[in-house]
């Protein structure tokens, strides 16, 4: 009896003990996964490696250069070579994780019957009228013509001439070493009209470190879609000036055609309004010996919050504004001039502020004041406005100056005021700053992403990081193939898809779920069920273990 | 004489228009006006007006050179294609039983009611985008708008303005009531007038006392009005407007005058020079009824009669241009003096401000015999902030009792006394004469419940349902893991030995 009820007690301290480890088991195997699974985030896998690949991404800016050789400009010997193609590269030493080579591609050949026909025209500009028709060059790439070292194309002195098309004239050379001579300048010649370091490092200007120089750099707009340009006139003083500008025909005569010139870079408009009351933040200063007032330049920084709260900002669209603004000051300031460091007057009365826009200041001619009662009437002298105005938009856009090769001819810009070869040169800067931009979003969005584990990553989110980077990807390969077009065309999608992607709203959802509530809310479930399951596993693993021990000791 | 007037006054006209002809064709104008009306509750109500006028057609142009008009609004109208915008924010609520019909209405809060172009094409998207757009214009919460509180309307809202075709489609109109006007939302408004806040009407447009009032209401409307007579073309027109009544009986003690600085702590300095027209109306009507009670000064030059919402009405009209008016004493502070004193009596309120000071409202009033007075104050329950509520708020919240001292006459008339020789109880308050006795009277404190959040019901809703879900699981879980065996009773237990023992005491065999 005794042992049937030992047996049957030892049945059920068996039974029970199977209970309480398939009890544990089933709380690791289904219960856990179960809990993991239901309250994770959903996070889409993205390309991290990709994402880390792009910071050591090689760039490589192929320029291609076509040199065509007229029939006397270098030894027969030397012609007989033709055609055949040079590379020359060279690596842009920037303080930046991305390297930057640039390579020019020059493809040598002989010139064909028309373009020797209208290279020994007269002059360089009806010969280069005449290249100009048969072909459009694409973005990007330039030909360079290499005429007789005595040709008359060229004035005397002159060895070679960049003209505003993506051309340029060249003087030949009889030498035995002539295509290695010619080569360097074709490199001088090209450098100037496509890529410089300057070029590149005002580009990259946010993404290098800080230099004393690099304020100045920071000069330019930074890449976007699209821009707007608001001309705004402001008059303080509505009282003493009725003042009227002709802003629509301005605005149609200069300005248009220099944004038709660049739409190439991004989508402009263009409108223009009119502020009464609109005072400067600062005092000027009286000089009695002009009797004129001033503004100091170092309080020019001051000046411009005031006005901007009254600017308003654009309400259609998202792109960023360049503001030019016409003051005219009051009368009881008037004349108002602009001083430089050096406390001399600025000749047009204007300067310009980076990344924002420019300020010009326009005295009323003081002959009006005699003739009538006040108001005086003020009619705007358009073209002295839209000079400084013009300037102010190409430095904001970082149309720079080049740095032009010795004994180089330059021909002016054309009516719109912006050479071909200057857009390129803006494209291939705006290409790189690009990619730069993109790939930085990129990677602080990995980043925060591996930081902080309560982010949710959606689908459509992980499509746009994957798209960014394809886009980053044909873009470099794009420029590497010089062309220039597309690349930028895919670097701009590079920029908006990575960017859409960082600031995706639903990334912030479930951001804030701070570690105490969690366990405020997971404590009292968990725990009574935790400590009995735990209790009989610590119970049944003694038992195991004395049970173990027992046959050593009998042993 | 009569005839001579008569002949001036018809040259006049003649030049008027003349004088028009000469100059040239401006293509926007501004008119600006301020209508200040005595309200029947003693209250004053200030309502301005600008209206921007611009001879342009909108649409069809790729039209972006503003003077007047201000910019962001124009972009708006080419943008989403609107035929018109209705956009209100009101504080507080029109009184009519107490102030009369409003000139111009409004719902408490936030209003807006566009009417779109027939040319969009999804309209439910342009109205979300122009939403949003307004909402950073006016730094308002329009952005809260979407299809949960946006109707179309089919019976009311016609177009206020020129339309060709009133197919409610293109119509949405939404209201947030919750929608809090403060200064963020004037200041944008403000900046919308050409001549900013600085010169004609808007200088009295001081952000603190248009606050400081018991209604408050500003508005943008944007329609396309006849161009001309015929009405060949369109032009686009702005009206700004902006309401308030100052509780100028109650603040002012009691007197129902009034003054520019008074209410707004400015007064006009020089009128706009952009506006075309410049006006101030006084509302004078009362003065002819019953004979010359009020006055104001200056005295005006003109005065103009309608009938204003069913009712005769005179006002006074100040005309900003002309030089007379401000050049005399180089500001204008229009001031309303009502001759005879309404009643003897005296009020003072002092507003309270949160969590700083309470509010103080003192009458003194006579009462009639046999007579039965109330005073009655309207409140509004609050939440305040966690850790504000006492430990027992469900107990509710004090508010002090009110105090009434007066001045009862006596029946007896009693001598005069000397204050030192007379017993102490008598002359802790000193009466003025013998005629009266004074007595302080004070109500029961009130008890007001307030709403009470329920602070810790997610987490005792948590706590529950575990608790439940730990009881069933912990004894299945011992049902399931636990060994139960039948102990056999060896010995017995203590109550076994006892029970032995007692029967050992009384001779019965033990168990």
């Amino acid at each position: 009896m005794a042992a049937a009820g030992a047996a049957a007690t030892d049945l059920e301290v068996v039974r029970g003990k199977r209970a309480a480890l398939f009890f544990a088991a089933v709380a690791i195997v289904l219960g856990l996964p179960l809990w993991w699974k239901t309250t994770e985030t959903y996070r889409a896998p993205l390309p991290y490696s990709q994402i880390s690949g792009l910071n050591a991404l090689q760039l490589r800016l192929m320029v291609p250069v076509t040199v065509v050789f007229t029939r006397d400009s270098v030894p027969l010997d030397d012609q007989e070579k033709l055609p055949f193609t040079v590379v020359h590269e060279r690596e842009i030493p920037l303080k930046y994780k991305m390297k930057i080579k640039c390579r020019f591609q020059k493809a040598y050949r002989r010139a064909l019957d028309h373009e020797e026909e209208a290279l020994s025209l007269g002059s360089v500009q009806e010969a280069e009228t005449m290249l100009a028709e048969p072909q459009e060059q694409s973005e990007g790439s330039l030909t360079v013509y290499v005429i007789s070292e005595h040709s008359p194309l060229l004035p005397q002195d002159m060895m070679s001439y960049i003209g505003p098309k993506r051309t340029a004239v060249m003087r030949g050379i009889m030498h035995r070493e002539a295509f290695n001579i010619i080569g360097r300048r074709i490199i001088q010649v090209a450098q100037a009209m496509s890529l410089t370091e300057d070029v590149l490092a005002a580009a990259l200007a946010d993404h290098l470190p800080e230099d004393k120089w690099s304020s100045d750099k920071r000069r330019p707009l930074k890449s976007s879609l699209g821009y707007e340009i608001t001309f705004s006139l402001l008059n303080p003083d509505p009282k003493s000036h009725d003042v009227h500008w002709d802003i629509e025909g301005a605005v149609q005569r200069y300005v248009q055609p220099f944004l038709n010139a660049l739409s190439a870079a991004g989508n402009f408009s263009v409108d223009s309004q009119i502020l009464y009351y609109a005072m400067l933040g600062v005092n000027p200063r009286f000089d009695p010996a002009s009797s004129s007032y001033y503004l100091a330049s170092h309080s020019l920084p001051h000046v411009i919050n005031p006005v901007e709260s009254r600017l308003g900002s654009s309400a259609a669209s998202l792109y960023p504004v360049l503001n030019f603004l016409l003051y005219v000051p009051e009368l009881a300031h008037s004349p108002l001039y602009i001083q430089d460091k050096d406390g001399a007057p600025v000749a047009t009365n204007a300067f310009h502020s980076p990344r924002w826009g420019g300020i010009m200041v326009y005295n009323v001619d003081p002959k009006a004041y005699n003739a009538s009662k006040l108001p005086v009437r003020v009619e705007v002298d358009m073209v002295r406005v839209m000079e400084v105005f013009l300037a102010q938009l190409r430095l904001l856009f970082g149309i720079a100056q080049p740095q032009l090769p010795p004994k180089c001819l330059f021909s002016g810009p054309k009516s719109e005021g912006l050479m071909t070869w200057e857009l390129d040169r803006l494209l291939w800067a705006r290409s790189v700053e690009n990619l730069a931009t993109a790939t930085t979003t990129l990677t602080s969005l990995a980043q925060l992403l591996g930081k902080i584990s309560n982010i949710v990553i959606k689908d459509d989110v992980a499509s746009e990081v994957y798209r960014a980077v394809a886009a980053v990807q044909k873009a470099a390969e794009e420029l590497a193939s010089g062309h220039l077009a597309s690349a930028f065309v895919a670097s701009q999608e590079a920029v908006t898809s990575s960017e859409r992607a960082f600031f995706d709203p639903s990334l912030l959802h479930l951001l804030y779920f701070p570690d105490d509530q969690k366990f405020a809310i997971y404590i009292p479930l968990f725990l009574p069920m935790a400590v009995p399951i735990l209790l009989s596993l610590v119970k049944i693993f003694l038992e195991t273990r004395k049970s173990w021990k027992k046959p050593e000791k009998i042993d | 004489m009569a005839a001579a007037v008569r002949l001036a006054l018809i040259v006049l006209l003649l030049l008027g228009p003349g004088g028009w002809g000469h100059a040239e064709p401006s293509r926007d104008s501004l008119r600006e006006e301020l209508v200040i009306t005595p309200l029947p509750s003693g209250d004053v109500a200030a309502t301005f007006q600008f209206r921007t006028r611009w001879d342009s057609e909108l649409h069809r142009e790729e039209v972006s050179h503003y003077r007047l008009f201000p910019k962001a609004l124009g972009q708006l109208i080419s943008k989403y294609s609107l035929q018109e915008l209705h956009l209100s924010f009101t504080q507080g609520f029109w009184r009519t039983r107490y102030w009369g019909p409003p000139f111009l209405q409004a719902p408490s809060g936030a209003e807006l009611w566009v009417w779109f172009q027939d040319t969009v094409t999804d309209v439910d998207k342009s109205w979300k985008e122009l939403s949003n757009v307004l909402s950073g214009i006016f730094c308002a919460s329009l952005n809260f708008i979407d299809s949960t509180n946006t109707v179309i309307p089919t019976a009311s809202f016609k177009p206020l303005g020129l339309a060709n075709g009133t197919d409610h489609y293109f119509l949405r109109y939404a209201v947030l009531p919750r929608e809090v006007v403060c200064t963020e939302n004037l200041t944008p408004w403000k900046k919308l007038l050409p001549c900013s806040s600085k010169a004609g009407l808007s200088v009295l447009l001081k952000a603190d006392r248009l606050f400081h009032t018991s209604y408050h209401s500003q508005a943008v409307h944007i329609r396309p009005v006849c161009r001309n007579a015929r009405c060949t073309s369109i032009s686009w027109e702005l009206r700004q407007t902006l309401s308030v009544v100052f509780d100028a009986f109650v603040t002012g003690q009691g007197k129902k005058d009034w003054s520019l600085f008074r209410m707004f702590s400015r007064t006009l300095t020089e009128p706009c020079p952009l506006a075309a027209e410049s006006r101030v109306y006084v509302d004078i009507t009362s003065s002819k009824q019953d004979n010359e009670t009020l006055e104001v000064n200056p005295p005006p030059l003109t005065t103009y009669q309608d009938v204003i919402l069913g009712t005769q009405k005179t006002y006074a009209v100040y005309d900003l241009l002309d030089t007379a008016v401000i050049n005399n004493s180089r500001n204008l502070n229009l001031q309303l003096k009502w001759k005879r004193p309404p009643e003897n009596g005296y009020i003072h309120y002092q507003p309270a401000q949160d969590r700083l000071q309470p509010h103080l409202l003192e009458m003194l009033i006579q009462l009639p015999a046999n007579s039965v007075t109330k005073v009655s104050i309207q409140f509004e329950r609050a939440l305040l902030k966690w850790t504000e509520y006492t430990p027992d708020p469900n107990h509710g919240f004090y508010v002090s009792p009110s105090v009434l001292s007066a001045l009862v006459p006596s029946i007896v008339a009693s001598k005069p006394v000397d204050w030192e020789e007379s017993p102490l109880f008598n002359t802790l308050f000193p009466g003025s004469d013998s005629s009266s006795y004074f007595v302080r009277l004070y109500t029961e404190p009130l008890l007001v419940n307030l709403p009470t959040p329920d602070f810790s019901m997610p987490y005792n809703v948590i706590c529950l349902t575990c608790t439940v879900v730990a009881v069933c699981y912990g004894s299945f879980y011992n049902l399931l893991t636990r060994t139960f065996h039948i102990e056999e009773p060896s010995k017995g237990g203590l109550a076994k030995r006892l029970a032995n023992l007692i029967r050992r005491a009384r001779g019965i065999p033990p168990l």
